[in-house]
């Protein structure tokens, strides 16, 4: 007797066919759904490292730190971030500095490999100032039109989300060896840093 | 094939056909130089043998000194670079370059054949010493037009890989066989310090 699965093999193989020879628009230009700008923002973070290092960085660090380092950071940090890149959309484009992205690398990849024992206040501090900069910087970019407002919200939720995945990840990290290679990821980024600050101060 | 078998090839025949199907924005135009960039700068390090032995061998020393040192020359070793880099991009001038890094690969290939054990702290200063002529001299030789941190993320990446790969070998230390081949590769790589600083001389 023949295995009913695969006798319906044929009609599965024949509707998928048929399915991928029907032609259908790609929405590969979101606007006609309305999502385009929520996916602009998400790219936008995505694709720019000065904004995505910093906050990886941040995220690491809370991370490991303790649960309650990575909770205050996962809200703190994507706030910071909306409100300063609403007080952004409403002023001129401002180029960010490059010496300022290279101290951010430093600082944070520096209190990374250092593993410093900051306190929550502290914390919640530099995690206000990092969002506020950046979202800031973003904002400015972004114009002031309805879309640029949507963008920023798709933005901030990458963070949050990005935020939230990391700081998890390393607060459920045990083994001292993985514990070590987070911190050996924050000698990278300050690394990156200091080369950053060499090519914004390069001669020539 | 089973009849279990040829259910989950069908399964996967209609997740392959969806997953194919689901329509996607192509992103073909990237932001200039950017993936050129992270590529360069990840290749950079990796395109002199001089450099690649000194970093593999760092790697190798650590491995063979073991806890904290395994982490903490690794860590050294791209911190001071990159500050070397940073001095070659500002045009601080370092003299004997090529020399110092011929000199990094025999010091650190016969510190890893002798299994020298140095403290932590005269470790690190060696291992620091070193890495500002190697990170000078990739400061001083970075191509223009690229994008610049993700030059500088690619690089510094590609040197950690390498410190890896010396920590990755170096795992072998915990046999005695393995302690032997171990002080062998410093011998490799002492030899081929020697080389370059023969060619540096000539």
């Amino acid at each position: 007797m023949k295995d009913p699965a695969t006798s319906r093999l044929p009609v599965y193989a024949a509707v998928v066919c048929t399915v991928a020879l029907c032609p259908a628009p790609a929405h590969a230009h979101l606007n006609s759904t309305g999502m385009g700008p929520i996916y602009d923002g998400i790219a936008h973070f995505l694709m720019s490292p000065e904004d995505l290092v910093p906050v990886i960085a941040l995220a690491l660090f809370t991370g490991l730190r303790g649960a309650s380092f990575g909770r205050r950071a996962l809200f703190v940090l994507p706030g910071a971030w909306l409100l300063g890149g609403l007080l952004g959309l409403t002023a001129s484009a401002t180029n960010g500095s490059a010496v300022l992205s290279s101290i951010w690398f430093l600082l944070l990849g520096g209190l990374l490999v250092a593993n410093a024992r900051l306190s929550l206040r502290v914390t919640t501090t530099l995690a206000a100032l990092l969002g506020l900069y950046h979202g800031y910087l973003n904002g400015t970019g972004m114009g002031a039109s309805g879309s640029a407002a949507v963008a920023l919200l798709g933005l901030v939720s990458a963070v949050f989300v990005l935020v939230a995945l990391t700081a998890a990840f390393v607060v459920c990290l045990r083994a001292q060896w993985t514990r070590i290679a987070v911190r050996v990821v924050g000698s990278w980024i300050a690394a990156s840093g200091l080369l950053l600050l060499g090519w914004a101060t390069r001669k020539g | 094939m089973r009849p279990m078998q040829r259910q989950n090839v069908a399964r996967g025949m209609i997740v392959l056909v969806l997953v194919l199907l689901w329509p996607q924005t192509a992103s073909a135009h990237i932001q200039k130089g950017a993936a050129v960039g992270l590529l360069t700068g990840f290749l950079h390090p990796l395109s002199g043998l001089d450099h690649v032995l000194a970093m593999v061998a760092v790697g190798l020393w650590g491995a063979q000194l073991g806890s904290p040192a395994i982490w903490l020359l690794p860590v050294a070793f791209p911190l001071v670079m990159a500050l070397g880099a940073m001095f070659g991009l500002m045009g601080v001038p370092l003299p004997g370059i090529e020399y110092g890094i011929a000199a990094s690969a025999i010091l650190l290939g016969a510190a890893v054949l002798f299994e020298v054990r140095p403290p932590l702290a005269m470790a690190a200063i060696l291992v620091g010493f070193f890495a500002i002529f190697h990170g000078h001299a990739h400061g001083t030789e970075l191509p223009p037009g690229q994008s610049a941190l993700l030059y500088s993320m690619g690089f510094v990446i590609a040197t950690g890989c390498l410190h890896a790969v010396g920590i990755g070998i170096g795992t072998v230390h915990r046999w005695s066989w393995g302690q032997i081949l171990l002080r062998v590769a410093g011998a490799v790589v002492a030899m081929g310090g020697v080389f370059f600083m023969w060619k540096a001389l000539a």
